[in-house]
């Protein structure tokens, strides 16, 4: 895994506007993704609805889902290797944990996460969607903001 | 069979496009969610042509009476906007702005030889079964 992005690695490194290629076209193939879920059974491609009610009543079909997740994104690192980066330093043991606590808490109170309210509820044009994501996105601004302006975390 | 395959294959896509579209990235998600710094717009990249695609896929779908290999669209309920709603969305971001993962990306990395999702999807795991203890306990009141 490397650690920054090299622009001419890859024509879909390139860019228009501070908006990378890839992130347009992973962003189809995401859509794509939950659209075919729903067409071929019905079902709405949010991932800790799927991962947590997988946990708790089973289901080949959830447990199939989230196995594809993982082999389809180790399948993308060999297919695109120069874009599998991480360009943040590990925050540590503890903000890892905190920040899975509280997504584990938050997501199962507030019935979803950025697939299921937003590629997925915002897909439906679903009301309470709009507003979930606008509450998590401003959650995310302000906590990810103050943590490396005010409190000096490497960004 | 069919709809357990269809299910894989939505999965594999699903992984692509987290890994593709730079999601499985946390310096990717938070370059967009810290406004204090270098601000990235990529990440509206990302969830604009997803929804775009859903979008389009959605509605679609309603002119169809019944999925391709199911007998029947499960019944979605209406949920109102309410305290949980508000609430659960606020501790998921403030979450998802801490270390930049939310759970899809979480599971990505798991084949990304990123072996800090580790310590995040165990705690996850606990958070979400921390919310339905405390849920149970407040029903039974």
């Amino acid at each position: 895994m490397l650690t920054e992005l090299d622009p001419s690695s890859h024509w879909l490194a390139g860019q228009v506007a501070g908006i990378h290629f890839f992130t347009l076209a992973g962003g189809m193939v995401i859509g794509a993704a939950a659209v075919l879920l729903y067409h071929s059974i019905g079902r709405i491609a949010g991932i800790s609805g799927i991962f947590f009610t997988g946990i708790k009543e089973g289901g080949l079909w959830r447990g199939l889902f989230l196995v594809g997740i993982v082999l389809g994104a180790g399948l993308g690192a060999q297919l695109f290797p120069t874009l599998n980066i991480v360009t943040r330093p590990n925050p540590g043991f503890w903000i890892l944990v905190s920040s899975g606590l509280l997504v584990g808490w938050g997501t199962r109170q507030g019935g979803g996460c950025t697939s299921g309210h937003g590629v997925c509820g915002l897909g439906r044009l679903a009301p309470r969607s709009l507003v979930a994501v606008l509450v998590f996105m401003a959650a995310g601004v302000f906590t990810a903001s103050l943590l490396r302006h005010w409190l000096g975390v490497p960004a | 069979m069919k709809s357990n395959l269809s299910a894989l294959a939505a999965g594999l896509l699903f992984g692509l496009g987290l890994m593709l579209s730079g999601m499985s990235n946390p310096g990717e998600v938070l370059s967009f969610l810290d406004w204090s710094g270098v601000w990235s717009p990529d990440l509206m990249g990302v969830l604009g042509s997803a929804v775009l695609v859903s979008v389009v896929g959605f509605q679609l779908a309603r002119r169809r009476q019944r999925p391709w290999f199911e007998d029947q669209f499960p019944d979605l309920p209406k949920k109102p906007i309410d305290r949980s709603l508000l609430i659960g969305n606020l501790l998921f971001g403030i979450g998802w702005g801490l270390a930049g993962y939310c759970p899809g990306p979480a599971l990505a990395g798991l084949a990304l030889g990123n072996d800090e999702v580790l310590a995040f999807l165990v705690a996850m795991l606990a958070g979400g079964y921390l919310q339905q203890v405390w849920a149970l306990k407040r029903s039974d009141r």
